[in-house]
């Protein structure tokens, strides 16, 4: 009899290779993507032991944590170390015959961003990559996670990994996310609740009405953050609108194979009586735009609420949070100056994201003082925002309109804050100086950043109009 | 192998921080290498140092007595957010041998153990304990950890705590992991072939994805049917 399965374990166990003990299965990879700097050390343990990529089609790597976002027609790494880093990863995917996104390709950009943009993630797969935010890819239903660099070096070695199996959790979201709310302030929300270890052990699933209502892309950002609440993975079922964004970018699924595909991704589901070791129940429309106050991604508030005082089991965190955000108990975030506003990042630059941004700074123009920067999470996605007239818009603005990467969400390039500045931040980390020391990250959405940019202060959003037509 | 591992001593530094994530451990600056080295410097750079590079007296690895630190008393979750191994590499270079503590980001718990940091797993009662011990003590307190055994010993208590088999394995026999994942090419190859056929499209879904953008297909355009202009 087969016993009613959820739709992680379904993706374990049709990736399977061999059972090694209760808690740990070999299992076969689809997708290995390589940046410049969690890979080098895999590469060189792989040559010292003379071993070969085992299976060179399912690999692809891109230049995208230390590259400069500085928009030069062409682009040079200036730091000697990270021009290495950048020069190692070419040397070492043209020695195997790796696809690769090099740095002056037009179509480069942020791993999280461009291999759904351009098909490569398609529902069942199974998508590993040497960093965290690969839970991403749960939005077209494929079981994304993150892996270190010893993890790398056996993934190239035998397209496979050891993995120990995870908890099934259920997080169920019904009712209609309210206007000025985005994916950003659910998944935030969500942290919030259950702790920034609240998901840890588990593969979370996402299901229910607000859900389904969600754009792949919003979808995209609820899974990224994921791994913020300590989830070793994320799904959401795929759908119509799930298999419409991979169809729509894989031209190579059509005639017989089609058919073939929409067959097998109907069976990626739950089934009604699988079980999940924990659930959660959300109702969206209680969704606010919600901002971080502190240096976990968990330390987070509505916009209308008020930072928590030190007490009870986390008193100690939040005391030192607080000391290092330079905020009070008891205050409201809304009206605090930034001095930085960053919008990009694997969660939130995307072509939707920048839609929403050019939304609000529609009429008008970056505060005075502050400074604004706009990073694309890729080539297609900074072209796509230049044809649709945005970048215009907010060069107009005020705003910087760089070149794609990481940038400014973990400061590994030039793009770094300096001490004591506070930033209205789309990434996902707010850890203490993630985005250079003594700096102060708010975490928020894509429009609850642009409102910053433009008033110069952490503003409501739904307390603004939206930009003038003109 | 030589370095194996059956027993782990000396003195522990309480860290009594939950959530101390990765980019703590070990900051960007120090993410630049194309090797392991030189990473020792960096580990938990931002609480040893001041912003001007000056050792912070107050912090508990820069106290008399804890240049020597083996184990690290750390709080939950310790070890979360980004993916980066130089945060285990860099705790080895620094001296550090195990961590004890009741829960660990995922990814930095399996970098530890394919290092063989060994990341001991207590109730955060019994962390709280050893913390405390360490906090009345006049001295450093120094713990023993028996990998075979599998327990925590301090000058008070004996705490038992369980490990897999398969990372017990690692520290005490010292598992080539890429090696015993190896004797598995001929499954993994059959595996491959099977899947393939049920599933085509995933095939060489990297190298076809890039050879469709470099024009050898159609050219790519991944928002034209979803754009929007306004």
């Amino acid at each position: 009899m087969n016993a009613a399965r959820t739709l992680y374990r379904k993706l374990v166990e049709s990736h399977t290779v061999a059972v090694l003990d209760e808690q740990n299965v070999l299992l076969f990879c689809d997708l290995h993507l390589m940046n410049e700097y969690t890979s080098p050390q895999a590469f060189a343990g792989l040559h010292e032991q003379s071993r070969e990529v085992l299976v060179l089609g399912q690999n692809v790597a891109t230049v995208s944590h230390v590259i400069p976002t500085h928009p030069d027609a062409h682009r040079v790494i200036r730091d000697p170390a990270a021009a290495l880093q950048a020069s190692n990863l070419k040397r070492n995917c043209t020695r195997h015959g790796i696809a690769l996104f090099d740095t002056n390709d037009a179509l480069q950009g942020i791993e999280h961003i461009i291999a759904p943009e351009h098909g490569m993630i398609r529902p069942g797969m199974v998508v590993i990559c040497g960093d965290s935010h690969t839970t991403t890819y749960g939005a077209l239903g494929a079981l994304g996670f993150g892996i270190g660099t010893s993890e790398v070096e056996h993934v190239l070695a035998t397209q496979s990994l050891v993995y120990r199996l995870a908890g099934d959790m259920r997080i169920r979201v019904d009712g209609r996310l309210p206007v000025g709310t985005t994916s950003k302030d659910l998944i935030l929300m969500i942290i919030g609740r259950i702790s920034a270890q609240g998901a840890r052990g588990h593969v979370v699933e996402f299901c229910g009405g607000a859900i389904a209502a969600l754009s792949i892309e919003a979808r995209f950002t609820l899974c990224n953050m994921a791994v913020e609440a300590g989830a070793r993975g994320a799904l959401v079922a795929p759908d119509q609108a799930a298999i419409d964004y991979v169809l729509a970018r894989a031209p190579d699924i059509s005639g017989d194979l089609r058919e073939r595909a929409l067959a097998h991704w109907a069976t990626l589901r739950s089934d009604d009586d699988a079980r999940f070791d924990i659930e959660h129940r959300f109702d969206a429309s209680d969704v606010a735009p919600h901002v971080t106050w502190g240096t976990s991604p968990d330390q987070v508030i509505p916009i209308d609420g008020t930072v928590p005082a030190p007490e009870g089991a986390r008193g100690a965190s939040t005391e030192q949070a607080l000391r290092y955000t330079g905020l009070r108990a008891g205050m409201s975030l809304e009206g605090l100056a930034v001095d930085h506003v960053f919008i990009g990042s694997c969660t939130n630059a995307r072509i939707e994201d920048l839609r929403e941004v050019a939304e609000i700074v529609r009429g008008r123009r970056v505060a005075r003082g502050l400074r604004a920067m706009v990073v694309p999470g890729s080539g297609a996605v900074r072209a796509q925002a230049e044809a649709e007239g945005i970048a215009q818009l907010l060069v107009d603005a005020g705003f910087e309109w760089r070149l794609p990467g990481c940038s400014m969400c973990l400061a590994m390039n030039d793009d770094i804050l300096e001490p004591g500045q506070r930033c209205a931040s789309t990434t996902n980390r707010n850890f203490e100086g993630r985005q250079g020391r003594g700096a102060i990250t708010h975490l928020m959405s894509p429009a609850m950043a642009a409102a910053a940019a433009v008033t110069g202060r952490i503003t409501d959003i739904r307390r603004m109009a939206p930009g003038s037509a003109e | 192998m030589s370095d194996l591992t059956h027993r782990i001593e000396g003195i522990a530094a309480p860290l009594p921080i939950a959530n101390l994530d990765t980019d703590q451990i070990m900051p960007k600056q120090f993410l630049h290498g194309i090797d392991k080295k030189g990473l020792a410097r960096g580990v938990l750079w931002d609480l040893r140092f001041t912003g001007d590079g000056q050792p912070r007296p107050e912090f508990i690895l820069n106290r008399p007595g804890y240049a020597v630190t083996r184990i690290l008393l750390a709080g939950p979750n310790f070890g979360c957010g980004s993916s980066r191994e130089h945060a285990v590499w860099g705790l080895q270079q620094y001296g550090i041998q195990a961590v004890i503590a009741s829960a660990y980001g995922e990814i930095f718990f399996s970098n530890a153990m394919n290092n063989r940091l060994l990341a001991v797993l207590l109730p955060e009662d019994q962390v709280q304990a050893l913390m405390a011990e360490s906090a009345a003590a006049a001295e450093p307190l120094a713990l023993a950890i028996d990998v075979e055994a599998m327990t925590v010993a301090s000058p008070a208590r004996t705490l038992p705590f369980t490990l897999g088999d398969r990372h017990r394995a690692m520290f005490l026999k010292g598992t080539d992991m890429i090696g015993a994942s190896l004797e598995h090419r001929d499954a993994i190859e059959a595996f491959a072939r099977r899947h393939w056929d049920a599933q085509p499209w995933v095939k060489d879904v990297a190298a076809r994805t890039r050879a469709r953008l470099d024009g050898v297909g159609e050219a790519p355009a991944p928002y034209a049917a979803s754009a929007s202009p306004r």
